[in-house]
């Protein structure tokens, strides 16, 4: 058997695979609420409980429609967005000039209604989504194997953190969100609809996570909690990276999942809290966080 | 339908409120067609509000704006813009999270006409020799001057600059003077607030003072040196 630092290769690449899949989640995840925090100040607690909406609607459109994996990757994130859109458009727009915290509560709120809404007709159980047959099997690289569906998500989540990126940074939509998150009211006043503008980023918002849900379904089993059991670990991932960066998000979502990955092979009792270590490391140093602006 | 005194702008009875704060009482004035005309008044008159209310960005307004015989004061700011009105506001509004080249690129052309981004740059050679640095890294006179270089691309046929020349040296000062001239030899239409009468003199054709959020005086600038102790007086200076 192969060993590393006296570790097996194979559990430790293994561990690290898993903590890349949870770092791609956390990342995906974060990048959303980072982006509807920049724009409309608000942070959306709602986002596991849109993520979960994201996997049910996968497993929905399986069941009853026969709407097989990558039609549900196309059209749940579409499914999601709308409804996203209008709660913002009937409920949180009401909130921006409010201090963050009536946001939170809303959000807060929305999300235990979405997630009891599912739980009752759904139960706590979880609905098994089976990997899509042409992502099926895996592949052995000697030192571990590999499952293909795992490759993929870590691909697939790479591809979207990264053109959001470019989307943002490079582009003239880019340009008028990130000027709109500094100041909304002069870039309305070059003739920008900037109230259109925030209403579509939310919806991107929420697209993003429910296109991670989609992504989770045959990872994790589709049950009602699975989004509030990870949106917690998600918020230190944003704390860490700072709010309202995009590239703080997407480098501590995957640094992070990478960190936990390594901490179950190394001091397994700790790999549940190490990030939560890391944020209030963070927090005491650099209160802005990693990639934030100022403190 | 157009205005019977063919203003380009007309301003008649504005009233903007910030909150309960009730700032602008009755404002009226009207700019034509190529003229450069200044609001001069202490701090506080209510010169910023007013151009911030011409361009809608306050929220609570009554009474009449009209630009090109359109009536805006019910419009949002945004589509005051696509009319043709553009704002160089007071802080200058330089997006720090955006370099020189996107902050100049920003605001959409609304209609055509606007200068090509070369002429700007001829305009403001420093902006294109600084077009990769961050906004904010800028000098303020820089600042401003992008900030002005800016909205003429846009296709904007009526500028409204607030308080260019503030905290600004005397040299960019006359820079900006100068500006302002080859803009009105281009056919644009300005309104300009200034505290600093010395300079408005050099620029404007007309001269409205304003007091506690309306208009107490027009002074054309040809009879400004006949007037300057009156001036004086409405200035406290």
């Amino acid at each position: 058997m192969m060993t590393l630092f006296g570790i097996p290769t194979a559990a430790l690449f293994g561990q690290l695979l898993l903590g890349l899949i949870n770092g791609a989640f956390y990342a995906m995840l974060s990048l959303g609420l980072a982006l509807i925090f920049g724009l409309l100040n608000i942070i959306n607690f709602s986002h596991g409980a849109q993520y979960m909406m994201g996997a049910f609607v996968a497993w929905l459109g399986l069941t009853y429609l026969g709407a097989n994996y990558w039609v549900a990757l196309a059209l749940a994130p579409v499914i999601v967005a709308a409804f996203g859109i209008v709660l913002e458009r009937t409920m949180l727009s009401r909130l921006y000039k409010l201090d963050h915290l009536y946001g939170l509560l809303l959000t807060f709120g929305l999300a235990l209604i979405i997630e009891g809404f599912f739980r009752q007709l759904y139960g706590i159980s979880g609905m098994p989504y089976a990997v899509p047959k042409e992502l099926a099997g895996g592949w052995n690289l000697g030192f571990m194997y590999l499952p293909i569906y795992r490759a993929w998500v870590v691909f697939a989540s790479l591809v979207l953190c990264i053109g959001t990126w470019l989307l943002i940074e490079k582009t003239k939509l880019g340009a008028y969100l990130r000027a709109a998150t500094e100041n909304p009211a002069l870039v309305q006043a070059f003739g920008i609809n900037v109230p259109v503008m925030i209403t579509l980023t939310y919806g991107f918002g929420v697209a993003l996570a429910a296109f991670a849900g989609v992504l989770a379904a045959p990872i994790y089993s589709v049950n009602p909690l699975m989004g509030s059991n990870l949106i917690i670990v998600v918020f230190a991932v944003v704390v860490i990276g700072g709010m309202g960066s995009i590239m703080g998000s997407i480098v501590t979502g995957f640094m992070l999942g990478i960190l936990e990955g390594l901490t179950k092979v190394v001091y397994p009792e700790a790999a549940g809290t190490v990030i939560f270590m890391v944020m209030v490391i963070v927090l005491l140093i650099k209160p802005a966080g990693l990639f934030g602006k100022g403190a | 339908m157009r205005n019977d005194n063919g203003a380009l702008l007309k301003v008649d009875g504005l009233e903007a409120w910030y909150g309960e704060s009730h700032i602008l009482h009755g404002m009226k004035f009207d700019v034509h067609q190529g003229e450069v005309v200044t609001l001069l008044g202490r701090n506080g008159a209510g010169k910023s509000t007013t151009m911030r209310s011409i361009m809608g960005m306050v929220a609570k307004r009554k009474g009449s704006v009209t630009f090109e015989g359109t009536e805006t004061i019910a419009m949002n700011s945004n589509k005051i813009a696509r009319l043709g009105v553009a704002l160089c506001p007071e802080e200058r509004g330089i997006f720090a999270s955006l370099n020189v080249k996107e902050n100049m690129v920003l605001p959409p052309v609304v209609k055509p006409g606007g200068l090509p981004l070369s002429e700007v740059y001829d305009l403001f050679p420093r902006l294109a020799e600084r077009a990769n640095s961050q906004g904010t890294k800028l000098s303020g006179g820089e600042q401003q001057m992008l900030a002005i270089a800016r909205i003429l691309r846009t296709g904007a046929t009526m500028l409204l600059l607030d308080e260019p020349t503030e905290g600004l040296a005397p040299v960019i000062v006359q820079h900006i003077g100068d500006i302002i001239r080859k803009l009105k030899e281009r056919g644009f239409t300005i309104l300009l607030v200034e505290q600093n009468f010395h300079f408005a003199a050099t620029v404007a054709d007309r001269h409205y003072v304003v007091e506690h959020g309306h208009v107490i005086d027009m002074i054309p600038n040809a009879e400004l040196q006949a007037n300057m102790g009156k001036l004086k007086g409405y200035l406290g200076v």
